[in-house]
């Protein structure tokens, strides 16, 4: 089986678990440079919004934070369906890595979302479509977390969490797509594929620094895995020798 | 090429410095925090885990429970 595809190879934790550690560098370095030079263009070179004055400026984190609370979910579903189909290992350890890390951007895009509410709308928060559907989305992420560690047996903890995924996974569309199915005090989406109602500076500022939260989000879940893997396969030969070397 | 004036105006930013630097504060901080919170919990698992092994392999076959043994035979 192992030799038959070589992306098996990877799937296997003690493959992984060596490669990860190897990756993790270039993730936080590629985070700390897309962070830079997207702080620095968003912070310093954008210039000001007509309407919002300077308080449009949370949008740099506030954009690359909502994006990654929405992907991080989704690729948690897809390790989900991953795992509930194969039975494979990887993937409940890889949904587990993610899930703290998906929490806090989800924390962190109602937080920076409520800062700006409130100079731009008069309040911290309102029963809307787009901040209601992304609370659920971070109650999920509470849910996920609080189900696994509540059921000892490892295998049944990932498959009743992998559910609890695929049936919240219903929310990220209803998320993304709030702003035009409903009438909200939520702004419309600032870029599209086609044509983008920003400053270019602005425009690439917010790219370069959801490109830096991407980084850091893959460098601390990787992190995170390597730590799990090492937990789960302790009574295998790979991690064994790996605790009785040096190296771990 | 930068658009700020003076360090002043770039810290009021336009009467917003509360909110805008609310929102950045936070986010770095969780950002400086959960690494190495990550970090720290990858430590301790690793001791943790030499600790439990050197301790299995001490205390070899007679007092083990049929759950280690199934554990270690795979």
């Amino acid at each position: 089986m192992k030799d038959r595809f070589n992306l098996y190879r990877f799937a296997s934790p003690a493959t992984f678990y060596p490669l990860a550690g190897k990756m993790i560098p270039w993730f936080v370095a590629l985070a700390v440079v897309f962070g830079l030079a997207g702080l620095y263009l968003g912070m310093l070179v954008a210039p000001t919004d007509f309407q919002q004055g300077e308080g449009y400026r949370i949008i740099f984190i506030h954009v690359p934070a909502s994006w990654m609370s929405m992907f991080i979910y989704l690729v948690m579903a897809f390790w989900a369906a991953i795992g509930l189909a194969f039975n494979t290992r990887l993937s409940g350890m890889m949904a587990q890595a993610l899930a703290p890390t998906g929490a806090l951007m989800a924390f962190l895009s109602l937080w920076t979302g409520a800062l700006w509410g409130k100079p731009m709308w008069g309040t911290w928060w309102v029963w809307d479509a787009r901040l209601t559907s992304e609370l659920i989305l971070l109650f999920l992420y509470i849910g996920y977390m609080a189900l696994t560690a509540a059921i000892d047996d490892q295998r049944r903890a990932d498959k009743a969490g992998g559910l609890l995924l695929l049936v919240g996974v219903v929310n990220i569309p209803i998320i993304y797509f709030s702003v035009k199915w409903w009438n909200t005090l939520h702004q419309g989406s600032s870029v599209n594929l086609t044509k983008s109602s920003m400053a270019e500076t602005m425009l690439w500022g917010m790219l370069l620094m959801a490109l830096c939260f991407w980084m850091y989000s893959i460098a601390v879940a990787l992190m995170r895995a390597r730590t799990i893997m090492l937990e789960r396969e302790r009574h295998t030969d790979w991690a064994k020798a790996l605790l009785a070397g040096e190296g771990a | 090429m930068i658009y700020w004036n003076s360090l002043g105006d770039f810290l009021a930013m336009g009467g917003y410095g509360h909110y805008v630097w609310g929102s950045f504060g936070l986010t770095a901080l969780i950002m400086a925090i959960e690494p190495v919170v990550v970090a720290r919990h990858q430590r301790a698992t690793i001791l943790r885990l030499k600790r439990q092994m050197r301790a299995e392999s001490r205390t070899e076959s007679p007092t083990r429970s049929p759950a280690e043994q199934r554990n270690t035979a795979a």
